[in-house]
């Protein structure tokens, strides 16, 4: 070819100079686990459904979401988040409200009616679950996704266990557990309300089941010796709690009289406080042996009830019902923090006394049931849940010690998946956990400042007099501020920084959903995109020569 | 500022893209099919910010003029590292000129466009620090005051980096270079000397000048998009880290530039006929060590017996920025 004077040679690009040689790191995509998702006792993947709902695509979001928990919306609203505890936000300014964004899906799906879908195939096989609270639901859930047939025997009039008869109506409506309920019976799931098992082996063997999974719950209130004389009314949480269940609410209404005092320290008794407030007493005060800081109530649940005038009395034991009154020890904690009476007494007035010292679980349909082995009221379960009964599994309350629906929910998910192992003669190996997105991993430059939004709560005056829902949701606009909030953290949000920073161009773009790849002809090494990384999804990693 | 930040979304307009933003509203560099004007395999060193800082400014140059771009280049790393014969990694015309010519060679091709009627066809002058400070300070002027159409672009890297950083007068205070080394009562590059030419820029009351970092893409790139919008002399002083130079980390480079911003050590404002008309704040203010001792070329300071008069003396320069220049922003 001819060429200018003094060319020889045609331009050439400067792609044929393979930079990758120099290289002795290399850059890697990973997904970390983000805190959210490994605090979530249901194991949700907290970061993937918030990674939808970022963009308004809230079905698809719930979808992400009912992959491991059916009920979004009760959840929303019982759940105590410990997801928010560990969200890498609240070094920045506070936890993504997580707990918020979840109910306003699960509601979303209320209003718009989304349902599950059905599976395609059936298995064939058979699985009873016991008891219709959180964990059988769950169960029955994912055992119903997997293609079995399930059958669940609820021993009580409705379906929800604890979510029903043990949380107040102003924490959880019941149009809302029963919504949620519904839509895991319409995937075909046979309900048998009134119906209790006596003897597990029987009801299996009738029933044709292949499996079982036992959630019974822990319906029975624990009791205290505590001398009573005949006018005094002395009643248990659990019942007080169930009571207000009842088809006429007026009549049903549990009498507690003007002054109730409340005897426990945990979550059940701060909800009776709350609900004997509701129901007109005067006074409503809980006695508890410890101090606020031992309480293993909630601290929030602790101020909601402080605000609607429960008294508290700390370091205190009841040693004697009177009519009337009631004596009171003082207590004060010794050096390694705990009570020890002081033989100070008082006496404090009170129509009723409601015991809210923990429960146990109705253990008695298991004992005909061979190898299976109970711990101090707990039934002992393996790391797949099952007993040590063959293909018993158990779940929830009755066989844990951590009691929150959460925890149930996600009991239920990994005995069903279990389940479905073993009825395949497979055995259940939980995936491996991948490395954990600490708050070190990010490059929190790149999130703008942005606080957190603050659900609305209900007026004072209707949280002392009626069972209106006390904490109210957030609309689409604050729900999709709130999910937006979400670092990411150690999942790829495709941000583009990577494939802007490099200097080499060595990040290929595979566009929307698909995030992106290395370039290793050209990658020269440098951990620019590792640095510049917001949520910690790229490491650098030694070349092996 | 002609940028806006966009509140309330996870990562604002901080990152270099955004799924939640319209495409309309996505960088440059965001693009799929972005121009890539200075394409791989190119022998900068791993991490320059001369490399990144380049493409993030002719990209948008590019795109604002369409694809119709002619670029004139000083001699430099920039060059040295882009065109090595018979190679080029630029995918724009591009001319080769002196050391010291860039903006006069550049202020030739426009003239000739002009000549030939070919408006759409835009003009660009770039270099280091070093050809555009020290060597090639007289064309610059001369292309400032004639108003020539050209977008002159300076990547400041503190140095003449390429020939074994030697000291130029863009070098800070007290960094060690080859010429300036950490001997003596005053060790490294003596204070009071040296120039910060987007003020002189200002002074000839061209058009437009502005200054950047690689470490703030959606600002740099709105200030090369404002400065395509105006035809005469516009100047555009761009900060990229050099980690040979700075002795840094190699993934430290967008690091330190936004280290430099954010103590106030170089100052990211825009001017319009000679008059400062935004600036970038500092979001959050760090003290200048911050920025100094991550920097081997600073090691000399932070010894046994760290040298506080002289980071003291370093820390009045960057708070004389902050001052001038309002960085802090308008809730300060």
């Amino acid at each position: 070819m001819e060429k200018p004077f003094a060319i020889t040679l045609d331009p050439g690009s400067s792609l044929a100079n393979r930079t990758g040689s120099w290289r002795t790191y290399r850059p890697e995509y990973l997904d970390r686990l983000p805190p959210c998702n490994a605090a979530c006792p249901a194991g949700e993947n907290i970061q993937a459904w918030l990674f939808n709902a970022e963009s308004g695509d809230y079905e698809k979001a719930w979808r992400s979401l009912t992959v491991n928990n059916p009920l979004p919306a009760t959840m929303g609203r019982v759940c105590y988040h410990p997801c928010e505890g560990a969200c890498n936000r609240q070094h920045l300014d506070a936890s993504v409200g997580i707990n918020s964004v979840e109910r306003f899906l699960g509601d979303e799906a209320i209003k718009r009616g989304w349902k599950f879908v059905k599976p395609e195939k059936q298995s064939g096989k058979r699985v009873l679950v016991v008891g219709a609270g959180p964990a059988g639901l769950s169960a029955a859930y994912q055992l119903a996704l997997l293609g079995h047939a399930v059958s669940i025997y609820e021993a009580g009039p409705a379906a929800g266990g604890m979510m029903r008869f043990g949380i107040p109506k102003y924490r959880l409506p019941r149009d809302v557990l029963d919504s949620e309920i519904a839509r895991i019976v319409d995937l075909g799931v046979e309900l048998r309300l009134n119906t209790h098992v006596d003897d597990l082996k029987q009801a299996m063997a009738e029933g044709r089941f292949d499996a079982c999974f036992l959630g019974v719950g822990a319906h029975i209130a624990k009791r205290a010796y505590i001398p009573a004389g005949d006018a005094n009314r002395v009643l248990d949480a659990v019942s007080v709690l169930r009571s207000m269940e009842g088809a006429h609410e007026e009549e049903m209404k549990p009498l507690l009289g003007r002054r109730v005092v409340v005897y426990g320290g945990g979550n059940t008794a701060i909800d009776v406080a709350r609900t004997a407030k509701r129901l007109g007493a005067e006074e409503s005060i809980i006695v508890y042996r410890r101090t606020r800081e031992k309480m293993p109530a909630h601290d929030f649940e602790v101020e909601e009830a402080l605000q609607e005038g429960v008294m508290m009395k700390w370091l205190s034991t009841i040693k004697e019902a009177g009519e009337g009154e009631l004596t009171v020890e003082k207590m004060a904690l010794d050096e390694n923090g705990f009570p020890q009476p002081t033989g100070e007494y008082e006496t404090v007035a009170a129509d009723s006394l409601v015991l809210a010292l923990g429960q146990d679980a109705d253990l008695s349909l298991l004992g005909k049931v061979a190898g299976l082995v109970i711990d101090q009221g707990v039934v002992q379960v393996d790391a797949a849940m099952m007993t040590g009964c063959p293909g018993v599994f158990a779940g929830g309350d009755m066989a844990g010690n951590d009691r929150t629906v959460t925890v149930a929910v996600g009991h239920g998910k990994k005995a069903a998946r279990a389940i479905d192992a073993w009825l395949r003669g497979g055995k259940y190996e939980a995936s491996p956990k991948p490395e954990m997105a600490t708050f070190e991993r990010l490059n929190t430059w790149y999130y703008s400042d942005a606080p957190k939004t603050v659900r609305p709560v209900l007026d004072i005056i209707r949280r002392q007099s009626t069972f209106e829902e006390v904490l109210g949701g957030l609309d689409e606009t604050n729900a999709q501020f709130e999910a937006r909030r979400c670092l990411s953290c150690g999942n790829c949000f495709e941000c583009d920084n990577c494939y802007g920073v490099c200097p080499d161009n060595a990040v290929i773009k595979l566009g929307p959903g698909k995030r992106f790849v290395f370039n290793y002809d050209y990658c020269k090494g440098c951990g620019v995109c590792v640095a510049e990384c917001p949520c910690g999804a790229i490491r650098m990693v030694p070349e092996e020569n | 500022m002609s940028y806006q930040p966009i509140s309330f979304y996870q990562t604002g307009t901080f990152t270099v893209g955004n799924r939640l933003l319209a495409p309309d509203e996505r960088s440059v560099q965001a693009q799929v099919k972005r121009y890539n004007s200075l394409n791989s395999g190119h022998r900068a060193c791993q991490g320059c910010g001369e490399a990144l800082g380049a493409r993030y400014a002719i990209d948008a140059a590019m795109e604002a003029a369409h694809g119709q771009l002619i670029a004139a280049n000083a001699t430099g790393c920039l060059e040295v590292f882009s065109t090595p014969y018979p190679e080029t990694s630029w995918q724009i015309p591009w001319v080769h000129s002196l050391f010291g010519n860039a903006a006069a060679v550049a202020t030739g091709i426009a003239a000739a466009l002009k000549v030939k009627g070919k408006h759409d066809v835009r003009v660009v002058a770039q270099g280091g620090d070093g050809g555009t400070t020290d060597i090639g300070f007289g064309c610059l002027s001369g292309m400032f005051e004639r108003n020539d159409d050209v977008l002159y672009i300076c990547y400041d890297n503190g140095g003449y980096m390429n020939t074994g950083i030697q000291r130029s007068s863009a070098t800070p205070p007290a960094a060690r270079t080859a010429t300036t080394m950490a001997v003596g009562a005053e060790p490294g590059n003596p204070f009071g000397q040296g120039k910060f030419v987007p003020a002189i820029a200002m002074a000839h009351d061209i058009p437009y000048v502005a200054t950047a970092t690689v470490a703030d893409l959606r600002d740099l790139e709105a200030k090369v998009l404002r400065a395509m919008e105006i035809r005469g002399a516009r100047y555009i002083h761009i900060l990229v880290p050099c980690p040979l130079g700075w002795g840094t980390a190699s993934g430290d480079t967008i690091k330190m530039a936004r280290l430099a911003k954010e103590t106030g050590f170089f100052p990211v404002f825009e001017a319009e006929q000679g008059v400062v008309t935004g600036v970038l704040p500092i979001r959050k203010k760090l003290p200048v060590e911050e920025f100094l001792r991550p920097q081997k070329r600073y090691a000399h300071l932070f010894g046994k017996q760290p040298k506080v008069d002289v980071i003291a003396k370093l820390q009045a320069l960057a708070d004389r920025n902050i001052r001038k220049y309002g960085l802090l922003g308008e809730e300060h």
